[in-house]
């Protein structure tokens, strides 16, 4: 038998699979049984009624998506009512995703949704902060450590924070999130992209720009995820791209503890299900007793301490 | 290799609410006219206890390049549990469609369902007219195999650019449905013509319920005429999808309400709506 939990903080997960935010939802679980996976975290939400943005919310990408959701939402009682009891029923820890538009109102949140049944909290700090011309929170160190600061103050569960690949200064954020507070990083978000319609000339999206997500961001959120791992002590969650056996791998080696995976269950419902298959008989047959082998085992030795200059153009 | 369903549904889940992700096998990929195509699989029994007016996410084939990434939602033609088949009409529109064509027979199919909530048929409804147009024939069909099992009495207006176009009107007609049909180019199809038809319906044998599909034309007029006569009504609609399943919320549309407009997602609250709630586009 091997062993396919891992620790993420004070948190024991049974296998490092979980969905990513706004990719799964309850309705999953009439195709599997969500208990198979190491933990379940929801889409975000946000304290008020939310509406989400425009249609068409989604297109492809050349074997990848745009989306242009944006966070619907029947907000925090709706939750808490409805949702919390739903997955009271399973034994996958429940991980909940917040986000605000202001530090004080997602501090309001993370305090309201810090109740019974709830496992941790993501924080979904690549979402726009309207205090700062809508510039999402990690995209600077600052705005990191001040929202992860007051977040932190906010609830005794433990918080992930999830990071966006939209900034040029991966490892500071890293390392603020970590200063003010997280538990984990969850690295990352989708990356703002564009698409336009040569017949009509009109953008894709009606929102005109949206996150990619999918194979095509995997490189971009590997990359984020090796940096992270090397910048903090905290665990460090991959997402982006995972489809694959091989993309887990990937993202262990990386250093990351946990993995996401997300649009990748649009094309594949089952996807986690066979994942999970894949990676304790990929664990049996290299003879290794836990999962936990994999977790940073990259073999970049020296090179290795060059990361830090490679924030830019390499 | 044979048609399987890739995965246990826990058992927690009533049977009418399960989906399945499964690999089928194409019996044949055929065209029926110009512009349709019948694909008919070799489905696992499971996935056959559907509903009319669900529908199936395919995963379509990267083929002569096409590169198809998301899945392409297809109405359910036809399902048979006894010969382990599963069918849909299609209409070439774009890349994932023009991959779809391509598949032969003996090649695999990846497909997710049953998914969505299908057509309604109340107890006491007795006379159930049907309005389709083009590819909503693909939609409504089913409709009328069940209207035949439970017995009640169908009339069917199909509607088509050309005669040539007019789909299915043999299938109907050999479920016991009565087919009028309409073409542009016969200067039948038009509003005003089809008001008078369905008037002559209703105030003939009498219509307890209207279905239909896709058409924004259609949609209001039956909009009208079920608020005027008091005649309750169905509607399948469309909306781009990712996941199918009601996870990602992009294919929402506007629908009325009590409260107000309110959003509704297609794959899941749908793709069949109450014909008075939906709303125009
Ligand atoms: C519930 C439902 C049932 C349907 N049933 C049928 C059917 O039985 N037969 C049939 O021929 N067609 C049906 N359609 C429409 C069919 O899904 C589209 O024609 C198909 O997705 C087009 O894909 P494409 O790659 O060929 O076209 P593209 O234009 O290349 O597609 C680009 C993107 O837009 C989406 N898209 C384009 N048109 C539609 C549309 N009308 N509805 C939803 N998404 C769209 C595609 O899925 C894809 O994501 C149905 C749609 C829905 C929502
Ligand atoms: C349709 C859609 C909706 C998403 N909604 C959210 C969200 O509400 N909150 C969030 O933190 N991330 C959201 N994401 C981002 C995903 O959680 C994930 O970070 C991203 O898609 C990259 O992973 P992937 O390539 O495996 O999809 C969304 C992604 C998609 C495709
Ligand atoms: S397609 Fe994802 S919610 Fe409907």
């Amino acid at each position: 038998m091997v062993d396919l939990s891992v620790q993420i903080g004070d948190l024991s997960l049974k296998n490092p699979i979980m969905p990513a935010s706004g990719t799964f939802s309850e309705d999953l679980a009439t195709v599997f049984d969500l208990n198979m996976l190491g933990a379940l975290v929801t889409k975000t939400i946000t304290r008020g009624l939310r509406q989400g943005n425009p249609t068409p919310r989604v297109c492809e990408v050349s074997g990848s998506m745009l989306n242009s959701i944006g966070i619907p939402s029947k907000g925090v009682g709706h939750f808490i009512t409805n949702m919390v009891p739903f997955y009271q029923a399973y034994n996958s820890p429940l991980v909940v995703s917040i986000s605000g538009n202001t530090a004080d109102e997602f501090a309001r949140l993370c305090e309201e949704i810090s109740v019974p049944g709830v496992a941790a909290i993501e924080v979904n700090i690549s979402c726009p902060n309207i205090e700062e011309d809508g510039k999402a929170f990690a995209m600077r160190p600052a705005s990191t450590l001040d929202v992860m600061r007051k977040l932190r103050a906010a609830t005794d569960l433990p918080l992930w924070a999830k990071l966006t690949p939209n900034t040029g200064e991966t490892s500071d954020v890293a390392r603020a999130a970590e200063e003010g507070g997280a538990d984990a990083l969850v690295v990352s978000n989708t990356m703002l992209s564009m698409s336009i319609d040569v017949q009509s000339r009109k953008p894709r999206l009606g929102n005109l720009m949206g996150g990619l997500s999918g194979p095509s961001l995997k490189p971009i959120s590997l990359r984020m995820a090796y940096q992270c791992a090397k910048a903090v002590d905290i665990p460090v969650i991959g997402c982006g791209g995972i489809s694959t056996i091989d993309d887990v791998l990937e993202y262990l080696i990386a250093g990351a503890s946990a993995v996401q995976v997300g649009t990748a269950t649009f094309i594949h419902p089952t996807v986690m299900v066979q994942i999970i298959g894949e990676l304790e008989a990929y664990l049996a047959q290299h003879n290794m007793a836990s999962v936990r082998e994999l977790i940073g085992s990259v073999r970049d030795e020296e090179a290795a301490d060059t990361v830090v200059f490679m924030e830019a153009a390499p | 290799m044979t048609a399987a369903v890739l995965h246990v549904t826990p058992d927690s889940v009533p049977a009418n609410e399960r989906v399945f992700e499964s690999e089928c096998l194409v019996k044949s990929n055929i065209p029926v006219n110009n512009d349709y195509r019948l694909l008919i699989l070799d489905a696992p029994a499971e996935i056959l206890n559907c509903t009319p007016g669900q529908f199936f996410h395919i995963q379509c084939p990267v083929r002569g390049g096409h590169q198809p990434y998301l899945r392409r939602p297809m109405s359910i033609y036809g399902y048979f549990p006894e010969k382990g088949e599963l069918q849909f009409l299609y209409k070439i529109a774009g890349e994932g469609t023009a991959a779809l064509a391509e598949l032969k027979t003996g090649e695999s199919l990846n497909v997710v369902g049953p998914l969505g909530q299908g057509f309604h048929i109340a107890q006491d409804w007795q006379n159930l007219l049907l309005l389709a147009r083009g590819v909503g024939l693909a939609t409504l069909a089913p409709l009328a195999l069940e209207a035949q099992r439970l017995g009640k009495k169908l009339t069917a207006i199909c509607s088509a650019r050309s005669p040539e176009l007019l789909m299915s009107i043999d299938y109907f007609r050999d479920l016991g449905a009565e087919i009028i049909t309409v073409t542009d180019s016969e200067g039948t199809s038009d509003l005003a013509h089809l008001q008078g038809v369905i008037e002559g319906l209703i105030a003939g044998p009498g219509i307890d319920a209207f279905y239909t599909c896709g058409s924004n034309r259609l949609l209001k007029l039956l909009q009208e005429m079920g608020a005027k006569h008091n005649i309750p009504g169905e509607i399948a609609l469309e909306q781009q999808m990712a996941c199918g399943l009601g996870m990602c919320q992009c294919c929402v549309r506007s629908f009325r309400a009590e409260s107000g407009i309110v959003h509704k997602r297609v794959c899941k609250e749908g793709p069949v709506f109450d014909l008075q709630e939906a709303m125009g586009w």
